[in-house]
């Protein structure tokens, strides 16, 4: 090949190994086409283990009711909520990397866009379980969607914002799994092409939809991924925005505020990429993408929360400063309960795992090492838990009313369905990983020549 | 594009800068190039196969009107005309509070219906059967097709052309 024309001084390979077409195809397929390891095996146990208590404890809560959960009259929203706000932001950094960072035309996403959008559907799939339990009659459901009915044809009610939430919810995930589903089919062809067996063949024939490579369909395909990008940049703003909403058009104290939106946003894509970063660290191990998924790619995403660490920050100053600006003394008295009040154990929780924790990722040392980064990303995930906890629970359990005040603690049923929610998201996380290529392989190949020294040869 | 009735020569080569150059070089002697097929979307392809930019964002545009239209439609009649309901004095028509539901129809619509026009458009659906010429070209080999129903194109001419740029394999199909 023509090396020279590739070679930089000042950008590092994006690909750390110099691979032919061939081997990536190689590498990204085998998990794929070949037998899993045992650690696969005994993550999925393990999961599925998670996800078994889980579905018994929704069950029971479906059985008894709401009742079985911690909650009062005063603190009407708690676990469930934090964990659905968790998740949805979870969900939020898959959709960052491969469409606002395709926009920005970041080529380094090609190796993590697949897993993070992966992590994104099964993200929102476990955050869409809380809100429909706590419906208490769940198999009611289908009610927050309007459609003709027997009920005189009585629609739902569009000045609710909670009822945007299950639009843009929605919205979120059929369009992430369209953009997901799109980048996989020439990849299924590929697979088809490689496959050996009839079965097989068959298999990713039907998926690959007749994939052949033709440039032509390139052509219209990259314009497809462009247009879905712009499509989802402004709806992933939109989705965490509206979720903000549930609580900012409200009238509480800690939660009547304008800047919950921006604040919301920030806080998803931080405890999105420390997700990331969580599982894009043991996939790299555990599947051998150490080439693909390089430590570039690892100190990026260090970068990033480090960047929307410094934003959640600014936000929490900002809530204060306000709180007392405003001179609304339930408003300050909110913020100051917060802080020293009977749940203060939580928000320094939240400060200590967001404010400061990210800091370490100025350093490089520190975004080179694979343990201290798996350690930190973990430590944003719970703060960013807390985060939600600390705006729900501590803004609901003290309201206008002292005679109203409670407190709240979980039942062993919450913790039990939250256990059950990380269950869900690593069994689909791994069947991910076994069963489809959770590298883009047709993207990877694009940037093979990037920044490639010319020593090296095809 | 339909190749199980045509006449085809095609070149198939190992790297994709070969085939550009490859690509050019034909262009220089007049003779059209039919297809090109590569295991990822390769740039500086558009010119030699004399492609337009691609007019889905027309398709979007409107997709999108479309659901922004339906959405306030439906929200406005359902909330003012079909069944009002007072909700804390609320105006029937709300209208700000019905733009956060249009904005989603509008993303959903134009998504959905850009996809469905790329798959239609490109002949994409479950099930299609595949034309491959070369077994490797979804995975890392790169085919240049050019039709040989014209009389004034000549395989062998076609062939040294493309093996001077690095073909491995020339062949003449059907």
């Amino acid at each position: 090949m023509s090396a020279d024309t590739h070679t930089s001084k000042l950008r590092n390979p994006l690909i750390t190994k110099f691979r032919s077409y061939k081997e990536i195809s190689d590498d990204v397929f085998k998990s794929v086409e070949g037998s899993p390891s045992k650690l696969w095996y005994i993550g999925l146990s393990i999961s599925i283990c998670a996800l078994v208590m889980g579905i018994a404890a929704v069950s029971y809560q479906i059985i008894y009711g709401i009742g079985t959960w911690g909650l009062n009259k005063t603190v009407g929203w708690a676990w469930d909520i934090t964990n659905f706000v968790f998740w949805v932001g979870i969900g939020h950094a898959g959709t960052l990397i491969s469409a606002i960072l395709l926009l920005f035309r970041q080529k380094w996403r090609t190796s993590v866009n697949r897993a993070a959008e992966a992590m994104t559907i099964f993200a929102v799939m476990c955050a869409g379980i809380f809100p429909i339990i706590h419906m208490g009659r769940p198999w009611l459901a289908h009610w927050v969607f309007p459609y003709p009915n027997m009920r005189g044809t009585l629609w739902v009610n569009f000045r609710s914002p909670l009822l945007w939430d299950v639009f843009a919810i929605s919205t979120y995930f059929i369009v992430s799994a369209v953009f997901w589903y799109v980048g996989m089919i020439p990849d299924f062809a590929s697979l088809r092409d490689r496959a050996k067996t009839g079965i097989k063949k068959s298999i990713y024939r039907f998926f690959s939809f007749g994939w052949n490579g033709s440039h032509r369909t390139w052509h219209r395909y990259e314009m497809l991924c462009l247009i879905l990008a712009g499509l989802a940049t402004p709806l992933v703003v939109s989705v965490h925005t509206i979720v903000s909403f549930d609580f900012a058009t409200s009238v509480i104290p800690g939660w009547h505020t304008t800047i919950l939106p921006p604040y919301f946003v920030a806080g998803a894509v931080f405890s999105g990429f420390a997700m990331v970063l969580t599982l894009l660290i043991i996939t790299r191990k555990v599947m051998n993408f150490e080439n693909y998924i390089t430590m570039g790619h690892i100190e990026a995403m260090c970068k990033i929360v480090l960047l929307t660490g410094m934003f959640v920050s600014l936000a929490y100053m900002t809530e204060f400063f306000v709180a007392w600006y405003s001179g609304n003394e339930y408003e300050r008295y909110a913020f100051i309960n917060r802080a020293t009040g009977p749940m203060c154990w939580a928000y320094w929780i939240m400060v200590t795992c967001n404010v400061i924790s990210p800091h370490f990722f100025w350093f490089k040392k520190i975004r080179t090492n694979v343990a201290a980064v798996f350690i930190l990303s973990i430590i944003v995930n719970i703060g960013m838990w807390f985060e939600r906890f600390v705006i729900i629970v501590t803004s609901l359990h003290r309201d206008y009313l002292p005679s109203s005040w409670a407190s709240y603690s979980p039942t062993k049923i919450e913790v039990i369905t939250f256990i059950g929610s990380f269950g869900l998201f690593f069994t689909l996380f791994l069947l991910f990983v076994r069963f489809l290529p959770a590298i883009n392989v047709a993207e990877v190949k694009t940037v093979l020549k990037f920044a490639r020294n010319k020593n090296e040869k095809c | 594009m339909k190749n199980a009735n045509r006449k085809l020569i095609f070149g198939v080569f190992e790297d994709e800068e070969h085939l550009i150059e490859a690509g050019k070089s034909l262009r220089d002697y007049n003779i059209p190039i039919l297809d090109i097929y590569t295991p990822f979307p390769v740039h500086g392809l558009d010119e030699l196969l004399e492609i337009k930019r691609s007019r889905l964002p027309i398709i979007t545009f409107f997709a999108c009107l479309f659901g922004c239209l339906v959405a306030i439609y439906f929200q406005v009649w359902t909330s003012k005309y079909s069944w009002p309901l007072n909700i804390g004095g609320k105006p029937f028509n709300s209208f700000v509070a019905f733009i956060p539901v249009a904005f989603e129809i509008t993303v959903l619509m134009g998504a959905l219906i850009t996809v469905a026009f790329f798959l239609y458009r490109c002949g994409l659906f479950p099930g299609k059967k595949e034309t491959i010429l070369d077994a490797n070209m979804t995975n890392y080999s790169f085919v240049l097709a050019i039709e040989h129903n014209n009389a004034a194109i000549d395989f062998d001419q076609v062939s040294t052309i493309m093996k001077k740029h690095g073909a491995s394999e020339v062949v003449n199909h059907g």
